[in-house]
């Protein structure tokens, strides 16, 4: 089966920064890899890359055996048989949806009957079949996100790349939209590299998800591990909620810590012990009779219940949550169910 | 192996030096030529007696004198109207702006025609109404002052859209911060409005200057009968009198031109520096300022400029058309529609002068439209430095006045071209080659301006559904910017049809354009031929103008070059 390799990939501009820098990375065939990193971390160069739209100044990319681009040479974007979700959907203004939607086979030289009966069924996946005739500028922003979806299914290609595809939806469209991207997944059974900023869309589709930073791939994993264990404060503090506390370092080896392994480090103060960067998610610390001591910094009304910034005794700050409005400066007893040592 | 492309280029290996041979062909070799001519003659000592030729030094100040008077009236006249126009609540605004860009798309010698046929003591339309001077009375306009007048009607309009770009983009918010600060109109007007407008009235001015420089229409018409030469008329009349000097001598004469233009532009440069103002805020200065009682006085006025400028000269023109000869008087009994009958069905020159301008213009629209969609993809998908080169090089030709090229062309084609030994010069060829160099600038910018608004993802999209260059350029990139490049023909064709300037010295017998048929009719003394020509030009110009204007709604803005 056909994996995408991505072997120590790297992009220079000449802007004198790296745009990115030594990228290596393997999705499966089948996978759905979601590059998730904040505004201006390489993410969608890493993308363009693998579409072809850029070339690599270093590194190479394979889909399978076969050489996608290295340093030297570079397949061009209509020879990779590839298929990508622009974040402007990228659909042709002039062209009707169903012709849109058909471009691919068109060029492909498949014509009669064929062809309307793929288009057909492309158009009836993503439940457009009865907007086949219409203009793209007569859809709203969620039918053309799925007209473009649509033109991605009809060619049954390799790999489907979607860049920030949701975007530009509200809310209500964007649940909507996740739904038809896992669907259209599992049905269309084709490796999708997904680039997004919002880690929620990341966690919510993707088989694995890739973390980058400023160029470089920090932490690539399912995103349950990549929730429970985060690699390095970046990544701790970009997936989740929840506080990074700079603490004296626990005895053995041990990462994933219980309160009782907690306590000491948090009620000690043992300066002269090597610190260490230990993450606390908000939904592990509970406000109890017992624990450390904290004071309440801010509230804030989430609706089911309130999310409180803590302050603790060394001016750290913890974060909770609970079902009790609480005041201002209060003062508080806390205990960490777990913690994770970055 | 098979398939794969050098990276870091996603356009094909061949486009980019395509279009880098073409600039070479169009501009890069006429100017080279040009100033080689200039430096041999320089070497061999023969500048010395160019220079000490009196004749030189008075076409100097002769263009010189007339090109400061015409950009000084083009300023008061195009500003009047861009400041009113734009900023205040006078009505008929679209009416007003579409015939008062009108002259300028109307050939200068047509003009110039034009305005003799209204003035002077055998106006047959002054005679119709018994307002001509008495009979041997001079013709007025046969002066500096006439040129400088006619230059300034004609590049009014220039000024009236460089200001109008300018004030367009004016911050309103800005407009009402000073009202609200206790600024009265006049006051808001001298301290917002006015250095904020400043930049588009500077480069208004520059290319009123630039164009007057090398307008070749009205001083042929106007200077030559009062033996006034500017610089372009004195490189015509060097050719008619052809010596084996000649081609020093125009070199050097148009050198000279191309000089006062750009010291005219390398003016601007620096009155420009540090006045780039970038507007801050929401802009859109609709009707800033309400005229109240002004407009009972203004809104007349500006129909008066309207009808002095355009419909006077055009009704003069017509009258001249309809009389039997130059200073009969119009009355029913005179009449007659034989001019018209004469140019278009007996006389062979006419009728060929139509079929090569119309054909030239085509073929030069065309040509152009080919080369430019493929300059202007390489050239948007490209950012560096060669791209900004080859970029400034296809506009260096179109700010050149007319003459400079057609002297260039001539140069270049004067011998026969080596290996192929074909001689160009003389041919209709010759003409459509200058044309191509003169108004690739014009072809390509309504084109650029469509790919720049072309979302680069549209592109992209069909790359990755497996179409090739060609695949992708006509399924996806021409239909896409189609109303531009349709613009864009329009545009050549119209400029191309009326041009006067680079034909003058590369035409032969048979290969005249209505430019120079006009001219010559005029010259030989049958103005009524003449006038019956020019009509026939300006209704022309004004069809495809409207043309233009139809299509306005579709076009990407800047497109069409009166329409903001």
């Amino acid at each position: 089966m056909a994996e995408l390799i991505l072997n120590h990939l790297a992009k220079d501009f000449g802007t004198g920064r790296a745009a990115v820098a030594d990228f290596s990375l393997k999705v499966r065939h089948g996978g759905f890899l979601a590059l998730l990193g904040p505004s201006g971390c390489g993410k969608t160069t890493v993308l363009r890359m693998i579409a072809g739209f850029e070339a690599p100044t270093d590194g190479s990319i394979h889909l399978g055996e076969r050489l996608l681009a290295n340093a030297s040479r570079s397949l061009p974007p209509e020879r990779r048989n590839m298929a990508m979700v622009f974040q402007s959907y990228a659909l042709w203004p002039h062209m009707s949806v169903a012709d849109n939607v058909g471009y691919p086979l068109k060029v492909r030289g498949i014509s009669g009957e064929s062809y309307r009966q793929k288009v057909r069924e492309a158009l009836a996946t993503v439940r457009l079949a009865d907007h086949a005739e219409r203009r793209p500028a007569d859809l709203s922003g969620g039918q053309r996100q799925r007209v473009a979806l649509a033109r991605c299914l009809v060619s049954s290609p390799d790999v489907v790349l979607l860049d920030e595809p949701l975007a530009n939806l509200d809310r209500h469209l964007k649940q909507e939209m996740e739904e038809t991207f896992r669907e259209f997944h599992q049905r269309s059974g084709a490796t999708m590299v997904y680039v997004t900023h919002d880690q929620s869309e990341a966690m919510a589709l993707a088989t694995d998800v890739a973390v980058m930073s400023e160029g470089r791939l920090l932490q690539a994993a399912p995103p349950a591990e990549i929730y429970a264990r985060p690699e390095g404060r970046l990544v701790g503090g970009l997936i989740g909620r929840g506080a990074i506390l700079s603490l004296s370092s626990p005895v053995g080896d041990i990462r994933l810590l219980d309160w009782n392994a907690l306590e000491p480090m948090l009620s000690h103060e043992a300066r002269h012990q090597p610190r260490v960067d230990v993450l606390v998610r908000q939904e592990d610390v509970l406000i109890a009779g017992e624990g450390v001591p904290a004071r309440v910094e801010s509230i804030l009304y989430e609706g089911e219940r309130y999310a409180v910034k803590l302050l603790l005794g060394d001016g750290q700050v913890l974060r909770a949550f609970n079902r009790e409005r609480l005041r201002v400066g209060e003062s508080v007893w806390v205990v960490a169910r777990a913690a994770w040592r970055l | 192996m098979r398939g794969y492309v050098r990276p870091g280029n996603s356009q094909p290996a061949w486009l980019f030096p395509f279009v880098v041979i073409i600039v070479l062909i169009l501009s890069v070799l006429p100017l080279a030529r040009l100033a080689m001519t200039g430096i041999a003659a320089l070497a061999k000592g023969g500048v010395g007696a160019v220079l000490s030729d009196p004749a030189l030094w008075s076409a100097t100040y002769y263009t010189l004198a007339t090109a400061i008077l015409g950009t000084l009236i083009s300023l008061a006249i195009g500003c009047a109207f861009a400041f009113l126009l734009t900023l205040t609540d006078i009505s008929g605004k679209g009416a007003l702006s579409f015939l008062f860009v009108l002259p300028m798309m109307i050939p200068p010698q047509v003009t110039a025609l034009a305005w003799v046929q209204m003035s002077g003591p055998s106006s047959p339309l002054l005679k119709a109404l018994h307002l001509a001077p008495p009979l041997g009375s001079p013709q007025p306009l046969y002066s500096v002052g006439g040129i400088s007048l006619l230059y300034g009607v004609q590049h009014a309009p220039l000024v009236y859209l460089a200001l109008r770009a300018g004030l367009m983009a004016l911050p309103r918010d800005g407009v009402e911060a000073a009202r609200l600060a206790g600024a009265g109109s006049f006051r808001v007007f001298r301290d917002i409005i006015l250095p904020l407008s400043l930049p588009g009235i500077i480069a208004g001015a520059a290319i009123s200057f630039v164009s007057c420089t090398g307008n070749f229409g009205i001083p042929a018409i106007l200077g030559i009968p009062a033996s006034i030469y500017t610089l372009p008329t004195l490189i015509f009349t060097k050719f008619s009198a052809f010596t084996s000097r000649t081609f020093g001598d125009v070199a050097v004469l148009s050198a000279l031109i191309a000089i006062i233009s750009v010291a005219g532009l390398a003016i601007q440069d620096r009155a420009l520096r540090g006045r780039d103002y970038r507007v801050l805020g929401l802009s859109g200065a609709t009707a800033a300022f309400e005229l109240g009682r002004w407009k009972l006085l203004l809104q007349p006025l500006l129909w008066l400029c309207i009808f002095f400028m355009l419909v006077a000269p055009f009704f003069a023109l017509l009258a001249g058309a309809l009389v039997p000869a130059y200073g009969v008087p119009l009355t029913f009994k005179t009449l007659s529609a034989s001019a018209f009958y004469e140019i278009l069905f007996r006389q062979a020159v006419t009728r060929t002068a139509f079929a090569n301008s119309l054909s030239l213009a085509a073929g030069t629209a065309l040509c152009l439209l080919l080369v430019t969609v493929l300059t202007a993809y390489a050239l948007t998908r490209r950012k560096d430095l060669l791209g900004r080169i080859v970029s400034s090089l296809i506009e260096i030709p179109y700010s050149l006045p007319g003459i400079v090229m057609a002297v260039c062309f001539i140069l270049v084609f004067a011998a026969p071209i080596p290996i192929l030994h074909v001689t160009l010069y003389g041919t209709i060829w010759i003409i459509l080659i200058a044309y191509l160099s003169s108004f690739f600038a014009v072809s390509l910018k309504p084109v650029v301006s469509a790919f720049h608004q072309l979302d680069p993802a549209l592109e992209e999209a069909a790359k990755l559904s497996g179409a090739g260059f060609f695949r992708r350029l006509a399924d996806i990139i021409v239909p896409l910017i189609a109303p531009a490049a349709g613009a864009s023909v329009i545009l050549v064709f119209l400029i191309a049809c009326n041009e006067l300037t680079i034909s003058a010295l590369l035409w032969s017998a048979g290969t005249q354009t209505l430019g120079v048929a006009i001219y010559n009719l005029d010259d030989s003394g049958s103005s009524d031929l003449a006038s019956a020509l020019s009509v026939l030009v300006v209704l022309m110009v004004v069809f495809m103008m409207l043309l233009l204007e139809l299509m306005a709604k579709r076009l990407p803005r800047g497109v069409v070059p009166w329409r903001n």
